[in-house]
């Protein structure tokens, strides 16, 4: 049997007051992809770095075909073959990309940089592994698709036989994902090997040949064949407990109508109709769950609710009140509860502590404010308390938000807008990017929440999602509520479909 | 759990030892490197570092240097408190300058036309200054939030438009008369019921005595920098100016109407502005004129840079600047070109600029392995919340 292509044995790393590897092994054969899945945080990151030479292991060792070795730098690493792929690329925009590929490992003749055979041996491996990009292109105008192509052929420039990827489709379209799939496959077939870290589970299922999963710095699944193992096993084994599920137990919905949209329309300042004619009627005690593929007007749609951007026509009655014209902070003082879906960019300010963030949204009420005043200490006591309960992980209230974790950011928002008796929430997105724990709290705050008489509007791209916390289920393309699901019987491949528009 | 305060908590609070010496430290640190720099720079020019630098402190700490800095130090801090409150929402408002000249002139034509008792004529020119001033700028801010116009644009423009303005105005034919005997125009002298008197009584009866005259109104500076720092900090204005400054978007999804902010905040600093010209006008010149000091918005720009948008920080900036300014003119005589004051200021600023940049870096990235590591090692909140 050939020696492995890398090897790792009892691999520990510890920082001040953390463990962040410990005992991982790991074996890696030449010419596979090799999937290593973790929640963020349980250690990728630093075992990574460890196998590119930007840190050094405390204990084990690393084995590179067969052969004991220690590196010291990434210099090390490229020079034993290993390359590596950033998530946040790494390339200058004013040079071309050619320029771009020679970088720092520039081809010499006779003193000059020798262009014509850097193009020729960049062309050979555009064709070779199906990498296309003009190597005399800018690469200023270049796509995520592309770039990420050129990051590729870089490391592969420089004499690459393994290649880590860092969450390569963080940033990618499904196409592009496809794209990449496809490089990927073809230098396996090049006798690359390929080393794939990544939390989303079905691509990892479909481009893996062997999957490997790390949990609290160590491995707890090596080499699972990727045609025996399911979604939801790996997902068990990323979190170490059973899956929580989206469900919802008996209906809590009253006949009270909370919120009555009626032929809303939102227009773009060139006048395209982005949310066209929308009606809708949440009542208390029910979730309505919005379903569509993003950019379908869901976005408008939860602006013109929350008054950042106006109705062009149609009327928002709350309560039995015209709020259609009312500015947002007017609303969000009537009970009107928000988690948007951009928590960095419009639910939290970053530098500010948590308990400023908490106030957020909610500066003019109790217990933030007196009348023109901020109340310090109420806000402050009101923080420690949404970290109680809503098991917001933190030491302390005068962090930071952008020191959280996404997860503990979000139950940070949910706790804030489940504070103060609101009566309608509308929530997009609210589980996005985040761990599972932080999920499952979230989904018991939303149901409790419901059982109390509140009123959600639930917008969300996790379909499994939508139709287990969903009483009634829209379906929205193009601006219109095309359909109306019932959630207790759709399955997600025929809501998809409907999202799509490929059912009428 | 031990009663002791960990040393995580002392941390995030700013209580220990590492709090606090970064936020003394960092001031200092880059005032050490600055004049560092300064010597060196003295040192290519050919003087003396140490006896120049000896020179200006000599000269600066005689008591007529005194109330001549702490002169200049008043209208620098009003100034540079009118552009910090629009950099707390990150809205530049360079028009200070044309904001507190335009105000000045048109509140000294008033004073000098006014005949009312002691405190209400006083109280309707500074009034009336705030509310020029105020005005001034709230063209930038209804540009800005109903054209989309950039306030960097029009404040600079309109800093234009008031020098023209001024000129009309400060004629023999409108508001102003020629001086007899010298080429100078200036408003009406205000009468002496409508004047502030000079500190220095007041100073000398608690056993202070300062020659010359030290601004009436420099108390009003004072008042501006606590009313600034309990608006900034305590009030729910103050909350929604500095969540619209570090995230708009957040901002207008809290409920914070982003127009409004903007006109509100320029008008308040264009009110601010508007006092800049006040302790001069009614402490020490009683009247407008071309000799009136100009320029003084955009030593604010800078002032403000230096004292970080804080009410102390500026005080300290103000009171440098004034200190540099008033001592340059000893240079001369230890044959230095009195110019090297403006590099020595700049260099002040970038240094502080550069060195509170890295030492806030320096801090996200602790603060970040902070919370990891007490995460890590049981220091939670949430858990902490549930065994009680």
């Amino acid at each position: 049997m050939p020696d492995a292509a890398v090897r790792l044995t009892g691999i520990t790393k510890r920082f001040p007051g953390v463990v962040a590897n410990r005992d991982v092994d790991l074996t890696i054969e030449r010419g596979e992809v090799h999937a290593l899945c973790g929640e963020n945080g349980a250690g990728k990151s630093t075992l990574m770095k460890i196998l590119y030479g930007m840190q050094r292991p405390d204990e084990g060792t690393v084995e590179i075909d067969g052969e004991q070795v220690v590196l010291r730098s990434p210099a090390d690493a490229i020079a034993r073959g290993i390359g590596m792929v950033h998530q946040h690329f790494k390339l200058a925009d004013n040079l071309t990309v050619l320029e771009n590929v020679i970088l720092g490992a520039e081809p010499r003749r006779f003193g000059r940089i020798d262009f014509a055979a850097a193009r020729a041996a960049i062309r050979d491996m555009s064709a070779r592994y199906g990498l296309r990009v003009d190597p005399d292109s800018l690469v200023q105008p270049l796509g995520v698709g592309d770039r990420q192509r050129v990051e590729i052929l870089k490391v592969l420039y420089r004499g690459a036989k393994v290649l880590i990827l860092d969450e390569p489709t963080a940033v990618l379209v499904p196409q592009e994902v496809d794209e990449l799939f496809a490089n990927l496959r073809e230098l396996r077939a090049e006798g690359l090997t390929v080393l794939f870290i990544s939390h989303k589970l079905d691509e990892v299922l479909s481009v893996a040949d062997a999957i490997s999963v790390i949990r609290r710095g160590t491995t707890v699944a090596t080499r699972l064949d990727p045609a025996e193992v399911t979604a939801r096993r790996l997902a068990e084994l990323m979190v170490g407990s059973e899956l929580p599920t989206p469900e919802l137990r008996e209906s809590t919905v009253t006949d009270e109508v909370q919120l009555d949209v009626a032929g809303l329309t939102v227009r773009t300042p060139e006048g395209r109709a982005v949310v066209d004619d929308v009606s809708l009627r949440i009542r208390r005690g029910e979730i309505v769950g919005l379903a569509g593929v993003e950019g379908n007007g869901q976005g408008e749609l939860i602006e013109a609710l929350m008054g950042i951007r106006p109705a062009a026509s149609g009327t928002i009655r709350y309560g039995g009140v015209d709020v259609t014209h009312w500015p947002t902070r007017r609303r969000r003082e009537a009970g009107i509860a928000y988690i948007p879906e951009d928590r960095h960019r419009h639910g939290l300010v970053l530098e500010a502590p948590l308990w400023e963030n908490r106030m957020l949204g909610h500066q003019t009420e109790r217990p933030n404010a007196r009348g023109p005043w901020i109340d310090r200490r109420g806000a402050r006591r009101d923080t420690a308390r949404i970290a109680a309960e809503y098991d917001v992980r933190t030491p302390g209230i005068d962090v930071p938000a952008g020191a959280l974790s996404g997860g503990n950011q979000q139950k940070l928002i949910v706790g804030r807008e489940m504070s103060g008796a609101p009566k309608l929430l509308v929530a997009a997105h609210p589980t996005r990017g985040i761990d599972v724990g932080a999920q499952a709290a979230i989904w018991d705050a939303l149901r409790a929440a419901r059982a109390a008489g509140l009123a959600v509007l639930l917008v969300s791209a996790d379909l499994e999602e939508l139709i287990g916390m969903s009483d009634t289920l829209h379906v929205i393309l193009r601006g219109r509520l095309v359909a109306e699901v019932d959630p207790r019987s759709v399955t997600p491949e025929d809501l998809g479909s409907a999202m799509t528009g490929a059912v009428s | 759990m031990s009663k002791k305060v960990p040393a995580w908590q002392a941390v995030l609070r700013g209580l220990g030892p590492r709090g606090m010496a970064l936020r003394i430290g960092a001031p200092v640190l880059a005032l050490l490197i600055s004049l560092g720099i300064t010597m060196v720079l003295l040192r290519v020019t050919g003087a003396d570092p140490v006896s120049s630098v000896q020179a200006m402190v000599d000269y600066g700490t005689t008591p007529n240097s005194v109330v001549d800095i702490l002169n200049r130090a008043t209208r620098y801090y009003l100034s540079a408190v009118a552009v910090a409150i629009g950099f707390r929402m990150a809205l530049l408002n360079i028009g200070v300058d044309g904001q507190y000249r335009l105000a000045a002139l048109l509140a000294a034509a008033l004073a000098g036309a006014l005949s009312l008792p002691a405190p209400f004529g006083q109280i309707l020119t500074i009034v009336a200054a705030m509310v020029v001033g105020g005005l001034w700028a709230a063209i930038a801010g209804v540009l800005k939030v109903t054209r989309g116009v950039s306030e960097v644009l029009s404040t600079i423009m309109l800093n234009s438009i008031a020098t023209g303005l001024i000129a009309y105005l400060l004629n023999p034919k409108r508001l102003a008369e020629m001086r007899p005997g010298s080429n100078n125009i200036a408003t009406p002298q205000v009468p002496s019921s409508g004047r502030v008197g000079a500190l220095n009584g007041a100073l000398s009866a608690i056993g202070i005595d300062l020659p010359g005259r030290l601004y009436g109104l420099l108390p009003v500076a004072i008042v501006v920098g606590i009313v600034f720092w309990v608006v900034v900090n305590y009030t729910r204005f103050g909350f929604d100016l500095k969540v619209s400054g570090l995230a708009p978007g957040a901002a207008e999804a809290s409920g914070v109407s982003a127009k409004k902010m903007i006109v509100v905040t320029m008008v308040t600093s264009g009110a601010i502005a508007g006092l800049i010209g006040m302790p001069e006008l009614l402490g020490a010149s009683y009247e407008y004129s071309l000799n009136f000091p100009a320029g003084l918005g955009f030593t604010g720009i800078t002032v403000a840079l230096l004292g970080r948008n804080h009410p102390l920080g500026i005080a300290f900036a103000a009171v440098l600047f004034a200190f540099l300014d008033q001592t340059s003119d000893v240079l001369q005589e230890v044959e230095v070109p009195k110019e090297i004051v403006g590099v020595m200021q700049g260099v002040v600023v970038l240094t502080v600029v550069i060195v509170y940049e890295l030492v806030r870096r320096f801090e996200i990235r602790r603060e970040q392995r902070a919370v990891a590591g007490e995460l890590a090692t049981g220091h939670d909140l949430a858990r902490a919340g549930k065994g009680r």
